[in-house]
């Protein structure tokens, strides 16, 4: 296994020692870097934007806030389809024989039928017409439900998609501004989908989604995933992460809202993401990883590997950070 | 009664005691002079690591004591969380300079393997102990962060026990667990660095026979 160590003629210093306290170095570097840290507080101190709400976003864009609904009633969001760790909707990411995501299985499970519509609706008290649309629903079968949902959903989607394209829409969807209220014409039989929507609205306006998510299992809670989830398939999050500049486009995650630096130490890990294949790959999350997971060993092991652990050998940086020492012995006397 | 305790042969105490004086005798643990090679301004950036994990534990912990909401509506929190950025922020620079010194050093020479390899996993360690810091901000950058993060997190199957979207999760890993890892990590460090020594420059004994067969007589290898 010698080769795995590489020639090493390092040996014990025998040279020197100059008087050096090891201590105070330690005290005052604290004290210079605390002072450091004071100083760019008082210059630039700490981004803290207010986070956003289910009810902020079904407030500002009612119509995104419906089509979101829609999809996670009818299964086709992106977390109803999103597979391990929320459901068994979908395979997750792979790389050759690796399905990691799918070995781990559903540890979070997510309905977003039952969990995003259905059981916030069902907290709602005194709503008669709403208690006979959810009966209706609930009593329905599966194959039933989706069509009713997909019929009430096409239209929102048609029209998400011809705005995004700047095209003219359908005329299917109208949304009230004053009132904050969307009438959807259904592209056939909607059954009880359009009030059960019309008052999820309403419930998502008053704050009631956010609370209901949140406190869906306990009365204590921490745990944010389902009402975030629910958001992030939204369009509320992306539209304020654009103008943050906070997109996977722009560098995603290794940036922070305003002009602060960010975690530029994942500035490796983005660029994988701003190039091809990654960059249009269904993969891309797990052959990131993957590749920075052989970085990383990589750089743990760089004292084995031939090449890279002989690089500061062949390029003489060391000349400048031991320039003092060889000077010392290549020129004895002038030294004194 | 003898003023001091007898000698006890099979004492585990005395055992871990004898093993670690052996180590690390005390002036090798804490020496008060330093190898006449060690004269570069990049030398500063290990202390400077060290002093910045230190304004991070300490900024952190006033965090913890008052709770993970008091910064949002307080100054003083709010100043508090800003020394805490910043000095996550300085702690990853001095630590990148640091390491890269210490790479064009080729400090793992003179069996120091484990001395760069303990500082690299500090590096790696770090990573998820600021991003679960981001994530347990409560506020947008937490949001988006999370909800960004879970992706390459779920795609390798870490998702399904490290949930970036649960706060109380991310919280109690960023201010126990990944600290005490970080802490413990460059502990060993640490007392790796102060076991080995400082790396010592290419060639000495090389130059110094170059030199030596130079300046005795007949000797003319030019440089």
């Amino acid at each position: 296994m010698s080769w795995l160590r590489g020639k090493d003629d390092t040996r014990p210093w025998t040279g020197g020692y100059y008087p050096y306290d090891l201590v105070k170095e330690l005290c005052v570097a604290t004290g210079v870097i605390g002072l450091m840290a004071v100083l760019l507080t008082i210059l630039f101190s700490s981004p803290d934007e207010k986070p956003s709400t289910i009810a902020q976003w079904s407030r500002s864009l009612p119509q995104n806030f419906s089509t979101t609904a829609a999809e996670e009633l009818a299964g086709t969001s992106g977390t109803a389809t999103y597979g391990p760790p929320y459901n068994h909707n979908g395979t997750g990411q792979e790389a050759w024989i690796l399905r990691p995501q799918k070995w781990l299985g559903v540890s979070h499970p997510i309905d977003t039928e039952k969990d995003f519509v259905v059981g916030p609706l069902e907290a709602i008290p005194g709503d008669a017409r709403l208690t006979a649309a959810l009966n209706e629903y609930k009593a329905a079968s599966e194959q039933q439900k989706k069509a009713w949902a997909e019929a009430y959903a096409k239209p929102l989607e048609e029209t998400a998609a011809a705005e995004e394209e700047e095209k003219k829409p359908p005329g299917t969807v109208t949304v009230n501004e004053a009132a904050g209220s969307v009438a959807v014409k259904p592209s056939g039989d909607a059954g009880p989908v359009p009030v059960m929507m019309e008052r999820l609205l309403a419930l998502a306006k008053s704050g009631g989604v956010d609370g209901s998510l949140l406190t869906s299992s306990q009365f204590f809670q921490t745990d944010y995933t389902k009402p975030l989830l629910f958001m992030a398939d939204g369009g509320l999050l992306e539209k304020r992460a654009e103008r943050d500049h906070l997109l996977g486009e722009q560098w995603g995650i290794m940036n922070e809202t305003g002009s602060y630096p960010g975690q530029a130490w994942l500035w490796l890990y983005a660029v994988w993401y701003q190039i091809e294949p990654f960059k249009s790959s269904e993969n891309a999350d797990i052959l990131v990883m993957m590749i920075m997971g052989v970085l990383s060993l990589a750089l743990v092991l760089i004292p084995f590997i031939p090449g890279v652990r002989a690089l500061p050998r062949w390029i003489p940086i060391y000349r400048l950070i031991w320039r003092e020492h060889y000077r010392a012995i290549e020129h004895p006397r002038a030294d004194g | 009664m003898s003023a001091e305790p007898p000698p006890s042969p099979g004492s585990w105490t005395a055992r871990i005691r004898e093993a670690g004086v052996r180590a690390l005798p005390p002036d090798k643990l804490l020496p008060d002079g330093q190898p006449t090679y060690v004269a570069s301004w990049i030398y500063v950036f290990g202390v400077l690591s060290l002093a910045s994990l230190v304004v991070i534990v300490l900024s952190g912990s006033i965090l913890a004591l008052k709770g993970p909401a008091w910064w949002h509506y307080t100054s003083v929190g709010h100043f508090f969380n800003s020394i805490h950025l910043w000095a996550v922020e300085l702690f990853f620079f001095v630590m990148v300079v640091h390491l890269w010194g210490k790479y064009w050093m080729a400090a793992w020479r003179g069996g120091r393997a484990r001395v760069w390899m303990t500082g690299a996993v500090v590096f790696l360690v770090a990573v998820p102990t600021a991003l679960t810091g981001y994530v347990s901000q409560q506020n947008f950058d937490a949001q988006w962060i999370s909800t960004q993060a879970k992706d390459g997190l779920n795609s390798v199957g870490v998702g399904a026990f490290f949930n970036v979207t649960n706060f109380g999760q991310m919280y109690s890993w960023h201010i126990l667990l990944l600290p005490i890892a970080v802490v413990a990590l460059v502990t060993a460090h640490v007392l790796l660095v102060r076991k080995h020594g400082v790396v010592p420059p290419f060639d000495l004994e090389e130059r110094r026979a170059a030199l030596a067969a130079t300046d005795s007589p007949g000797g003319g290898a030019g440089r």
